[in-house]
């Protein structure tokens, strides 16, 4: 049953049927889940978030042709392997921006640069997007990031040097700003 | 409308042997996959959720008459099948009755499989099978017999 399933999401993506193809990665922090579409990475599910909740919002809000097609993402799952072993500084993926809009988009747009290791605070990325005022805003632009970890909001900090908050959960956004040696830079 | 992926998790296995039972082994990956490309293709357009397994079942029962048709037998001259809202075999639940059914020599297999999986009356058997009503009714007897010596 197990090559079959394989073989049906493969000839859905050939005939242009596969919408989201979705699979798990293991990581230090639990299972994420990783969701494409033909335009590319389109969500990362952290392990605190529920996994079929967010199936269901992808086929509402995409399309319900989801399926599991772990091949088709073996690049993403390649890349935050060697991410998470601190091997791998940049992503190389192409992303699908569009469960973001306007404001919030052009938030991630200026997060998504900010180079590993290093991070801004919330007022800096605001002012990127457009609107230096906009410090709330940009807090709820990373706390709604439908692909954390490769556009990187752990890496927006308060002004004054606290941590503020992580959809993953603080602890998580501590450790991962750890592996990339930014607190040390940092403190 | 549930993502895609859960009717495969609910129902792939049941289509599955409902399809060895009325295609045989060997051809029941084919019609498998063309039954989830077409069921695939047809997803986001249907309108009604509730019977998603009745739905499968009806495009896998076409997907075997379409392949009984390819197989020689001479062409149909019915009509599409009905819908089947009231799908009453229960295969999922009794995966091990479809290997029995497998079994079967395939004019038996076929007509016990379009009966009791697909819910056909004998003469959409007949018409599927490219024989008489008589012979398919004598088909799924024959069938029906083996089957409860096997199972006695």
């Amino acid at each position: 049953m197990k090559a079959s399933l394989e073989n049906l999401a493969e000839r859905a993506a050939a005939e242009g049927l596969l919408d989201v193809a979705y699979a798990t990665v293991d990581s230090p922090f639990g299972q994420l889940l990783v969701a494409g579409t033909p335009r590319g990475l389109v969500k990362v599910n952290l392990p605190n978030h529920d996994a079929e909740q967010t199936l269901e919002d992808l086929a509402a809000r995409i399309s319900p042709r989801v399926l599991e097609a772990p091949a088709r993402l073996d690049d993403v799952r390649r890349q935050l392997d060697r991410y998470f072993e601190g091997e791998l500084h940049e992503f190389d993926l192409l992303l699908d921006w569009r469960l973001s809009a306007g404001f919030r988009r052009r938030a991630l747009r200026a997060i998504d640069r900010i180079p590993y290791g290093r991070t801004r605070s919330y007022m800096q990325i605001a002012r990127s997007a457009g609107n230096e005022r906009a410090v709330r805003a940009a807090g709820t632009a990373c706390g709604t990031n439908p692909i954390p970890i490769v556009v990187p909001c752990h890496r927006v900090l308060r002004s004054g040097g606290g941590l503020g908050g992580y959809g993953g959960g603080v602890p998580m956004k501590e450790a991962l700003l750890e592996l990339e040696g930014a607190l040390e830079r940092e403190g | 409308m549930p993502p895609f992926q859960v009717l495969i998790d609910e129902h792939a296995a049941g289509v599955m042997a409902v399809l060895r039972g009325a295609v045989g082994r060997a051809d029941a990956e084919d019609c498998f996959q063309e039954t989830f490309l077409a069921a695939l293709r047809a997803y986001p357009t249907l309108s009604d959720d509730r019977n998603l397994r009745g739905w499968l079942l009806t495009i896998a029962h076409r997907k075997a008459i379409d392949h009984h048709r390819a197989n020689g037998r001479r062409p149909l001259p019915v009509a599409e099948p009905e819908e089947m809202a009231g799908v009453t075999a229960e295969p999922e639940l009794d995966d091990g009755i479809w290997e029995l059914v497998g079994a079967l020599p395939p004019k038996q297999r076929a007509a016990v499989a379009l009966r009791y999986a697909c819910d056909l009356p004998h003469a959409e058997i007949a018409a599927a099978l490219g024989c008489s009503t008589d012979a398919a009714r004598r088909s799924l007897h024959e069938g029906m017999k083996r089957l409860r010596k096997e199972l006695a």
